[in-house]
């Protein structure tokens, strides 16, 4: 009943001929969200890798289907955040349901502040996500060898050997960094022994993907205890291609083969959305556990994604954290490779997405509790916040049906430099660079979408720190064209770009206009104003002003180059 | 609410008629909804009161009662 995805061939790989055993920088194992994402990041740096799967289809089913925006920034910045925005559903409004009232107790909106390239969250199944990532990662040159499956890993100090089984035969590969994207039940987890601690939570759910032509809005809904579903909770989400997910809890004790016969989970789709056709796209039931590496990096092993952190579905915080491991670990190995900064840097990725995985479990362990409440005290006070929710708005925060990725904002990281000066809004050191509306010699840009062409495109693949710098006053904008000069020769280049006005910029200084205020507003900018991004967009540093020393000083820490003791403060 | 610290001296004028209320509100209620009704209570007091210091003092003080 499942429809077939496409499938990739497999091709004979060189080394089986050639006997020799191959060498690339980086190997990436696993050909899920996570894993591609990791791929294109690096070769958008300009780093050879390949991708060692052992299918050869992508997803099959929609798996997950709720993709955040920053996941969406991020593939954005690789090049195919667009083409998951076209074919996503976009949706900002949920409703939470509580027993037989057929009227929601309330309705919550996503809607930012308008400004944003992407919305809080796209609809989109798996399957065309990896679909999407794949085409880049072609585009790109990238190769993934399906039906390779790596079946030995042999870790030394300065690097990974695996051996690899084909249909044809097996053969030997070598890497400096060997990328476990493998999962949640990461093979190479288990190759290396690590103990993947957490807990398991005794419950079932039945995912229903079903086709249906209906003209409900695209909008999320929650259902704590539905005549259709007593005791137990439910939602409904809309994908592309008129797709619906219907993710229904059953309990514990439940007799699995019997409740995956189309018959039964037909009757249970009629139950909870009378009079409606559909056909079936995707039927599972699964179990959840919240589970984490106690660290991601062993040696030149690193975990991203499934393989190195689960959490229940309750708030989208799976495939969007994995995809912000990816985008923390890319530009670190890349200085690394490069020589440009101690390999102690990893120890920073293992520091940062370990916070952000700690916050993700904590996240979704919360919401857990309160959809599925494990004693008779804990179910009275869920429902008596739901009672309360329709009446009394302070009882609606209370309500959680999943606390929906938002992401980390690294503010302890050992790479941030403190602030010294006084600043107002969300852009503190560590925060992902919040986008905004621009204009560039005349164009209409997006902030983020532009720094990652611009900056990652013309100049360094990506290498590059970027400044944002707030001109306006004369003389520091004369120093700041000085500043911008000499920075961008050096090691680590850093891109300045003044924001203010094309007429009155001084020479040599790249000019975004803040056409509508956003940026201003957003960073808390007035003239002098000088902002440091690392080249995954997060803030690490800002001044009111700033001379090159201390700009060249925050990214000299960004990148690790200061006593390794800073380092180790951060992995503590 | 900009209290600091939970008061322990008496604030209630008529305590009596105050417990009555108190307990005649759970009058015919099965074991469960008069979970569902404290619970209701505790929550609407909770966020009367606001202050999460009060709040950790007042909840600290019942864990501390129940032990003896």
């Amino acid at each position: 009943m499942m429809a077939t995805r496409r499938s990739y061939p497999f091709k004979r790989p060189p080394e089986l001929d050639s006997g020799k055993r191959g060498h690339l920088p980086v190997i990436v194992v696993g050909a899920g969200p996570v894993g591609l994402t990791m791929a294109i990041e690096l070769l958008e740096r300009g780093i050879a890798t390949v991708v060692l799967d052992d299918d050869n289809t992508v997803s099959i089913g929609s798996r997950a289907i709720c993709y955040a925006k920053r996941a969406l920034e991020i593939w954005d910045r690789l090049g195919c955040g667009e083409v998951m925005l076209n074919k996503g559903v976009t949706w900002n409004v949920g409703k939470v349901f509580f027993g037989d009232d057929p009227e929601p107790v309330y309705t919550f909106n996503m809607l930012d502040e308008e400004g944003y390239k992407y919305p809080g969250f796209i609809n989109l199944q798996q399957y065309y996500n990896e679909e999407f990532l794949i085409a880049r990662l072609q585009e790109l040159g990238g190769e993934i060898r399906w039906k390779n499956t790596v079946v030995e890993v042999t870790p030394a100090a300065k690097g990974v050997t695996i051996a690899v089984d084909t249909p044809e035969g097996r053969y030997e590969m070598a890497c400096d960094y060997l990328i476990a994207a493998d999962g949640s039940r990461s093979p190479i987890r288990k190759m290396l022994g690590l103990d993947f601690e957490g807990q398991v939570f005794e419950d079932h759910f039945l995912i229903a993907d079903i086709k249906m032509k209906q003209d409900f809005p695209s909008e999320r809904r929650f259902w704590f205890d539905p005549p259709f579903n007593r005791g137990q909770s439910a939602l409904l989400h809309k994908q592309p291609d008129d797709v619906w997910r219907l993710d229904l809890q059953l309990g514990w004790d439940i007799d699995r083969d019997a409740e995956m016969k189309p018959e039964r989970v037909a009757e249970r789709v009629r139950a909870a959305l009378p009079g409606v056709d559909f056909e079936f796209e995707w039927l599972s039931i699964y179990t959840f556990q919240c589970r984490r590496l106690d660290k991601f990096r062993h040696g030149r092993v690193i975990f991203v994604g499934d393989s190195a952190h689960l959490v229940s579905p309750f708030g989208a915080r799976g495939a969007n954290s994995g995809v912000q491991d990816a985008d923390n670990l890319g530009w670190k190995l890349q200085l690394v490779l490069a020589g440009k900064a101690p390999e102690a840097l990893l120890d920073s990725y293992d520091a940062e997405r370990v916070y952000a995985a700690k916050e993700n479990l904590l996240n979704s362990t919360r919401s857990t509790d309160f959809i599925t409440p494990k004693s008779a005290v804990s179910r009275a006070f869920r429902n008596a916040v739901l009672e309360l929710a329709r009446e009394a708005p302070f009882a609606r925060p209370f309500v959680n049906s999943g606390r929906l990725s938002v992401p980390a904002i690294l503010r302890e990281s050992a790479l941030n430099t403190p602030d010294s000066d006084a600043f107002a809004g969300k852009m503190v050191p560590g925060a992902p660079a919040a986008d905004g509306r621009i204009r560039v010699n005349g164009r209409d840009e997006w902030l983020l979408t532009f720094l990652a062409r611009d900056n990652g495109g013309v100049n360094h693949k990506g290498t590059g720190f970027t400044a944002l710098y707030f001109a306006g006053d004369a003389d520091a904008d004369k120093a700041m064209a000085e500043t911008a000069k000499a920075m961008a020769q050096d090691a680590i280049p850093v891109t300045v770009y003044a924001i203010g006005n094309p007429n009155a910029a001084p020479q040599g200084l790249a000019v975004i206009e803040d056409a509508a205020g956003h940026l201003a507003r957003r960073y808390d900018g007035r003239p002098g104003t000088v902002y440091l991004l690392r080249p995954d967009h997060h803030v690490t540093a800002r001044w009111r002003a700033a001379d090159i020393a201390a700009i060249r000083r925050a990214r000299d820490l960004a990148a690790g180059h200061r006593a390794p003791a800073q380092i180790k403060e951060t992995a503590a | 609410m900009t209290s600091e610290t939970l008061a322990l001296t008496p604030r209630i004028s008529d305590p009596d008629s105050f417990y009555e209320a108190l307990i005649e509100a759970h009058r015919g209620l099965s074991e469960e909804a008069s979970q569902r009704l404290n619970a209701r209570l505790i929550l609407i007091l909770a966020n009367q009161i606001g202050d999460r210091k009060v709040l950790d003092e007042a909840l600290a003080l019942a864990i501390r009662t129940g032990r003896t």
